[in-house]
């Protein structure tokens, strides 16, 4: 039962940040990139639910635009760390032998950085802005991607059915499409869903740090950074982004919970 | 050696009984694993509890020592050991009988050793916790049972690790482990599944050598007809959860009086007459067949490689089944996949309809792929989870050629009407049972008509009554579509139903070949006689 509830709050918030996301890119409140200078640091009101920022703009609407940023930004890293890291799983566990052991090099070279540091170091050489952050962000995570498909290609590869799918004539790569791919799919979906997770706290972090999408966009981390100076004379404007961020990573984590759960055939006891 | 001799102590002990179990329930919500069982164990006698899977067996056992898998739980009955109910005793209690009182030996070696802990830790720990002996005097008993299951060098074995030994050397272990508190009643649940009849008999004969000894009496839980004639005293037969038959084992098996008792006997695999058939010309032939596995890559040096297969001569012929027999580690399996190429043989030729196929490419390897089938020993792994079984038959059909979608789909409907599956083409593999499973693997098989099917262990992970009936569809098969067969079992019982010749192997060489009644009733070789007299069978 704890599970269940579990699984529907954090199915709940991550719907509700998806659906913010979405809606932001057709529905603002108000324009979150217009500037009015008169209205700065106005507290929260009838006309401006969350207040204003520094230069005026809305902060409800700029929170819905951030919502839609964040959430692209951490979907086509996970998406880029998801098959870029399958890719390499998939090729260094079913052919093994050198293969493995370079790609697997490579991999472990990559996985002693902390993901954080080595999105700081590419993102120095690339530049900042959206495209530069999915880049080094999934490239941060793709190591840890490659692990896991590997590991269970390795498992899979030696039951029984493979050794059948190839005694019928089939060949390696259908063997591997067929057969092998299909049962990494559980262990990925729960670490696809942790992955976003990390991806919006990550791209939160270096937005803060001046390293993400650059302004006027507004990001939840650039928000937060932008907020620092005024948080003793108008709070709301490092609360509001902050509480976005540990909401969606509760929602998405308490979801990767729930499905590993449900999928991972370790703790399978049903 | 016959063990099964009337026992001293049962008849002379004529008070109350050891164990006694009265209208024991076991369930999990409104279904019953366990429906009302009664029993009792005398002291030192050797009482067989035998059924099927499901048939409520182990839950039986289990419940005995309050360690049922989660969600099963009794529900009614009284469990007595020595007139104290092990139902209401505290669990501070009935953890000081654990072990001490009542010893349990499992069906698995491999897992129920810890694996972290050296074997002198894993033998001190339950005399610890059950005696009050010196630590000097606990090392030496320990040595003593050692010596008394037989491991070579017990001093050794106790500073070694469990995964040091192999499958039968480690259930030895555990019996030594679980006899050295001297228990009063032993569990063994079905204690050696796992093991080939060779370490089968060893254990089985320890065993009941030893508790002879200590006067204890040992509840045996199987599905093998043919040990319980062999070691056990009085035997139970359950079914469903119910006790359908009770008395002597001898006597209970040269005459069952229940249908579904005499269902299991009849299932004792028996030497059928063979269709006397003229030899076709040779399909398959090996010579001097080699397959090496090379050793573990060291820093500089690499470890001496493995010769699984060490040059063996074979013949298969169209239509006639030749089994290979030998026990674990006899490199049997190895053999047959390397006919198959399924591993890579790295000596010797491989012809097949005359033709050397042995580094084939290309057409002609493809030919010979597409003739040749398998079926491996675990349904469970073989099929692949996610397909639907009419998926897993169609799929060989992809390489047949001229072969239209509607084609496809006549062929897969006939083949599972053949292997007696008409209709469960939209199955999940899960949603089978096991027998049901292998029928599936056959169908597989036999799907694009091979010439020649090698069958790894069919049976062996399979209850007696299915075997029965897989043995039945395999030979029914051949009989129909004159394929060849190299039939691969440890079991010379299932061999003796479906083999026309048979090859005996010990350590990757065959030890001896011929017709199956001249290796079955006069076995020239040493090893054969040895596999011979282990094969369990109602005496």
């Amino acid at each position: 039962m704890r599970v269940r509830l579990n699984a529907l709050i954090g199915g709940a918030l991550t719907v509700l940040v998806l659906g913010t996301a979405v809606l932001s890119a057709f529905w603002t409140p108000q324009n979150p990139l217009r500037i009015a200078m008169r209205a700065r640091l106005n507290a929260p009101s009838a006309a401006h639910w969350l207040g204003t920022d520094e230069v005026g703009r809305d902060v409800v609407s700029r929170l819905m635009a951030g919502a839609g940023t964040s959430c692209l930004v951490a979907a086509l890293t996970v998406v880029f760390a998801v098959v870029v890291g399958s890719l390499v799983g998939l090729l260094a566990g079913f052919a093994r032998g050198w293969v493995d052991r370079l790609l697997m090099l490579v991999n472990d070279a990559l996985l002693a950085f902390p993901g954080i540091l080595l999105a700081l170091g590419l993102l120095a050489v690339i530049g900042p802005g959206p495209w530069g952050i999915v880049l080094a962000l999934g490239l941060a995570y793709t190591p840890t991607v490659a692990r896991i498909v590997r590991g269970a290609v390795l498992s899979i590869r030696e039951r029984e059915f493979v050794e059948a799918s190839r005694s019928i004539g089939n060949s390696e790569a259908y063997t591997m499409m067929r057969h092998v791919l299909p049962g990494t799919v559980s262990p990925l979906i729960v670490l696809a869903t942790s992955l976003f997770g990390w991806a919006i706290l990550a791209e939160s972090a270096l937005s803060f740090l001046g390293l993400g999408v650059p302004p006027p966009a507004p990001t939840w981390g650039n928000m937060l950074s932008a907020a620092r100076p005024y948080l003793e004379s108008a709070s709301w404007l490092g609360v509001a982004p902050g509480a976005c961020i540990a909401l969606t990573l509760l929602g998405v984590n308490l979801l990767g919970d729930a499905l590993r759960d449900r999928l991972d055939p370790r703790s399978q006891a049903r | 050696m016959s063990l099964a001799l009337e026992n001293p102590v049962a008849r002379g002990a004529a008070g109350a009984p050891l164990l006694e179990v009265d209208g024991l329930r076991v369930g999990a919500g409104r279904f019953a694993a366990v429906d009302g069982v009664s029993f009792d164990i005398a002291r030192g006698e050797i009482l067989a509890l035998v059924g099927e899977s499901g048939s409520g067996k182990t839950a039986t056992g289990r419940a005995i020592l309050g360690l049922l898998p989660p969600g099963l739980v009794r529900t009614a009955g009284a469990i007595r050991l020595e007139g104290e109910d092990l139902a209401r005793v505290t669990p501070d209690r009935l953890r000081q009988l654990r072990g001490g009182a009542i010893g349990m030996v499992f069906q698995e070696p491999m897992v129920s050793l810890n694996p972290a802990l050296t074997i002198g830790a894993q033998l001190g720990e339950a005399l610890a916790l059950h005696s009050t002996l010196s630590p000097e005097a606990q090392r030496a008993a320990a040595l003593a049972m050692l010596r008394r299951v037989r491991i070579a060098d017990p001093e050794g074995c106790l500073r070694a690790y469990p995964h040091e030994f192999s499958g039968g050397m480690r259930q030895r272990i555990m019996l030594a482990a679980v006899m050295l508190p001297k228990p009063r009643l032993l569990i063994a649940d079905e204690p050696t599944t796992a093991l080939d009849n060779l370490a089968q008999a060893e254990i089985l004969d320890l065993m009941v050598e030893l508790a002879r000894d200590n006067g204890t009496a040992v509840l045996l839980v199987t599905h093998n007809l043919g040990l319980v004639s062999r070691y056990a005293d009085r035997a139970l037969v359950m079914q469903r959860g119910r006790v359908v038959e009770e008395g002597p084992a001898r006597g209970l098996l040269a005459n069952p009086r229940q249908d579904y008792t005499r269902l299991l006997v009849s299932a004792m695999p028996q030497r059928l007459p063979r269709p006397a058939r003229e030899p076709g010309e040779v399909l398959l032939e090996a010579r001097g067949l080699v397959v090496e596995y090379p050793g573990r890559a060291r820093l500089f040096r690499r470890l001496p490689g493995k010769r699984a297969v060490a040059g063996v001569n074979l013949e298969i012929r169209r239509g006639e089944t030749v089994a290979l027999v030998g026990g674990s580690g006899s490199g049997k399996t190895t053999l047959g996949r390397a006919v198959l190429r399924l591993v890579q043989p790295t000596g010797g030729r491989l012809l097949f309809r005359g033709q050397d196929i042995t580094r084939a490419r290309g057409d002609a390897f493809r030919d010979f792929r597409l003739a040749c089938q398998i079926v491996f020993q675990d349904p469970y792994s073989s099929l692949d989870p996610r397909q639907r079984v009419g998926e897993i038959v169609a799929e060989p059909l992809r390489h047949e050629p001229g072969l239209s979608a509607a084609g496809k789909l006549a062929r897969v409907a006939e083949t599972f009407e053949a292997v007696g599956l008409p209709g469960m083409d939209g199955r999940l593999p899960h949603q089978l049972s096991g027998g049901q499973r292998q029928r599936v693997a056959i169908a597989r098989a036999i799907v694009r008509r091979p010439e020649l099917v090698v069958a790894d262990e069919p049976v062996s992970a399979l209850d007696m009554t299915v075997q029965k009936q897989i043995l039945a569809l395999i030979r029914r098969l051949q009989a129909e579509r004159g394929f060849a067969c190299l039939f691969i079992s440890h079991d010379l019982g299932a061999v003796a139903e479906v083999a026309d010749r048979v090859l005996v192997m010990e350590n990757g060489v065959i030890v001896e070949q011929g017709a199956r009644d001249a290796v079955f009733d006069t076995p020239q070789h040493p090893y054969t006689r040895a596999l011979l007299d282990a094969t369990p069978r109602l005496s």
